[in-house]
């Protein structure tokens, strides 16, 4: 069972890497032909391959490079250090984990209003969509100035934009899973005489466990990509944007990919993280194994 | 008298027109009877228990249980109402299902605990209370959600078509055990079916209907005993009483072709 699901996607990661490899030289062969040309001097076709890969400053680094370049910054340095990864990583992830907070609240409490409420599904509804389509890009910054100009800066402005990404998929998701409860499920509760918030707590929010699930582990990525989207426009020099942006500034590719790989390694962690959690929660649910 | 229908009328208005799911039904039923109700489907047999149970509001007539609307009924907790499929929570445990209505009418934990024991031993599910549904046969689950629908000591028992996914034999089995607890408890069943020698083996008054519109064509009082083993199935009376349950869905047809 293991060696039949790890056998593909070792096979998947393998040929990655090769294409990369390969990718490597052409992107980085420009640079030594100019080089070569200044200098005067030639090289073997061999030569030039090993060169492509060892750059101090690539147009594409070799994944050995970006390897290092993470061992380095994580297990070689000191976690309160500015150089550290794990350092920026836990800022980004601060936010990430404030804004998923908010928004998941905001998006569960935003579904009871809509399934209860005829008025809150059409107006509300609407909006929460058209809020999806705005590109977060474009509302980063002002999100972030609005903020600043009341005095709120630091974690918040961040969490509030990695809110904004992950309270859409909940409310989807926690909409239909209130709506799932047949007439049948809900008749049985008006021969109880049961109140309102008896049949929200006893049978739609069961009910909809297993749609949150799903929609949080939507949610939980995109709350990453808010919280490194709000660290873009600040100029922070904190978090793993921060890297990114300081990468690119300076030219530093193998720090821009060494902080994209931090956030992709980060963002499948939480997604993992949210499918452990589900899967215990569904079992002590009576799910079928 | 427990629940009384006088010219009792309900016409749904649906998009294709007005559907007339039942017209003038007249019926009594005393405490302690157990009534069936018989007939094609479509007849309105589920709409009038559900009538009962104040789940759907007539259009015309009156209707009254335990002496009051059945609104009033439903909010007194005066019934159980057992559904076609069991309809147990799938994220409860069995015990957990049964306590599902205690819990909501606020029973305390240890009244929740005695009477959840006692209900289970009545159908006869004793040591499943930990399991889950998916756990438990077809037979098993209809059992726990007549369970759930005694629980908490309503008179009055409505089932609709409890037993119709079931087979034979189970269905059989639990007939036997659903006639010794009426027996036990001395509760007024309503019953609905599509079986005769069902309706006619359980009931003490079988109700025969007929559709478009729903409408009652023979109230037949069973002279039965009450005591009734299975083999009762074969005698004169049981027979005689089939072929006129029979008659009765015959006459209902012939008014349709
Ligand atoms: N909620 C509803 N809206 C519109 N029409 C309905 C509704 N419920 C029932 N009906 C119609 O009323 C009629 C009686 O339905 P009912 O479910 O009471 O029949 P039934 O005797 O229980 O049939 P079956 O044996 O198939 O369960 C049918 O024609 C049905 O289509
Ligand atoms: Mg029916």
């Amino acid at each position: 069972m293991f060696k039949r699901s790890i056998l593909p996607v070792l096979a998947v990661l393998g040929v990655i890497i090769a294409l990369w490899y390969a990718t490597c030289i052409p992107m980085n062969a420009a640079w030594t032909i100019q080089q070569l040309e200044r200098s005067g001097e030639t090289m073997t076709t061999t030569e030039h391959i090993v060169d492509s890969w060892s750059q101090e400053r690539p147009r594409l680094p070799a994944p050995h490079q970006v390897a290092a370049e993470l061992w380095d910054t994580t297990v070689m340095k000191s976690v309160t250090s500015k150089k550290s990864l794990v350092y920026h990583g836990w800022i980004t992830l601060s936010a990430t984990l404030l804004g998923f907070g908010i928004g998941t609240t905001l998006g569960v409490l935003l579904a009871i209003g809509i399934v209860h409420s005829r008025t809150m599904d059409m107006s509300v509804m609407p909006w929460a969509i058209v809020s999806q389509t705005i590109p977060i890009i474009a509302i980063a910054p002002m999100i972030i100035v609005v903020l600043y100009s009341v005095g709120v800066q630091g974690l918040l402005p961040k969490a509030v934009i990695s809110a904004y990404l992950s309270f859409f998929p909940v409310v989807v998701g926690m909409v239909k899973g209130l709506r799932s409860p047949d007439a049948m499920q809900l008749d049985l509760l008006r021969t109880y005489s049961a109140s309102n918030a008896q049949r929200l707590w006893l049978l739609r929010l069961p009910a909809s466990v297993p749609y949150l699930f799903a929609s949080l582990k939507i949610g939980v990525a995109a709350s990453l990509v808010g919280a490194i989207v709000g660290e873009l426009p600040t100029g922070a020099v904190r978090g793993l944007g921060a890297r990114l942006l300081a990468g690119s500034y300076y030219g530093q590719t193998v720090q821009i990919w060494s902080a994209l790989f931090a956030a992709a390694i980060l963002a499948a962690g939480l997604v993992i993280l949210v499918g452990l959690i589900e899967r215990m929660t569904l079992r002590k649910m009576g799910e079928r194994p | 008298m427990i629940i009384s229908a006088k010219n009792l009328d309900l016409t749904f208005q649906t998009n294709d027109g007005p559907v007339h799911a039942l017209k003038d039904v007249n019926l009594e039923i005393e405490k302690g009877e157990f009534v069936s109700f018989i007939g094609p489907s479509g007849c309105g047999k589920t709409t009038f228990l559900r009538c009962i149970a104040g789940l759907e509001q007539p259009t015309g007539g009156q209707i009254s249980v335990n002496g009051m609307t059945p609104d009033e009924a439903r909010k007194a907790r005066a019934y159980g109402y057992v559904f076609q499929a069991a309809g147990l929570y799938p994220w409860r445990t069995i015990g957990g299902n049964i306590k599902l209505p205690l819990e909501i009418m606020g029973f305390s934990k240890a009244e929740q605990a005695e009477r959840v024991a006692r209900v289970m031993e009545l159908v006869d599910l004793s040591g499943f209370e930990k399991k889950f549904p998916w756990q438990l046969s077809g037979g098993m689950q209809q059992r726990a959600s007549i369970a759930r629908a005694l629980a908490f000591d309503a008179d009055i028992l409505l089932m609709d078509e409890p037993f119709g996914a079931l087979d034979e034999i189970v269905r059989d089995h639990l007939n036997e055990q659903l006639l010794a607890l009426w027996a036990r408890t001395e509760k007024t069943i309503g019953f609905v079916t599509h079986s005769i020698p069902e309706a006619v083996y359980l009931s003490t008054k079988i109700v025969v209907m007929s559709p478009r519109p729903g409408r009652i064509t023979d109230v037949i009082d069973s002279p039965l005993p009450r005591e009734r083993p299975l083999d009762i199935r074969d005698s004169k009376e049981f027979i005689e009483i089939a072929h006129r349950v029979r008659d009765g869905l015959r006459a209902g047809h012939q008014g349709d072709v």
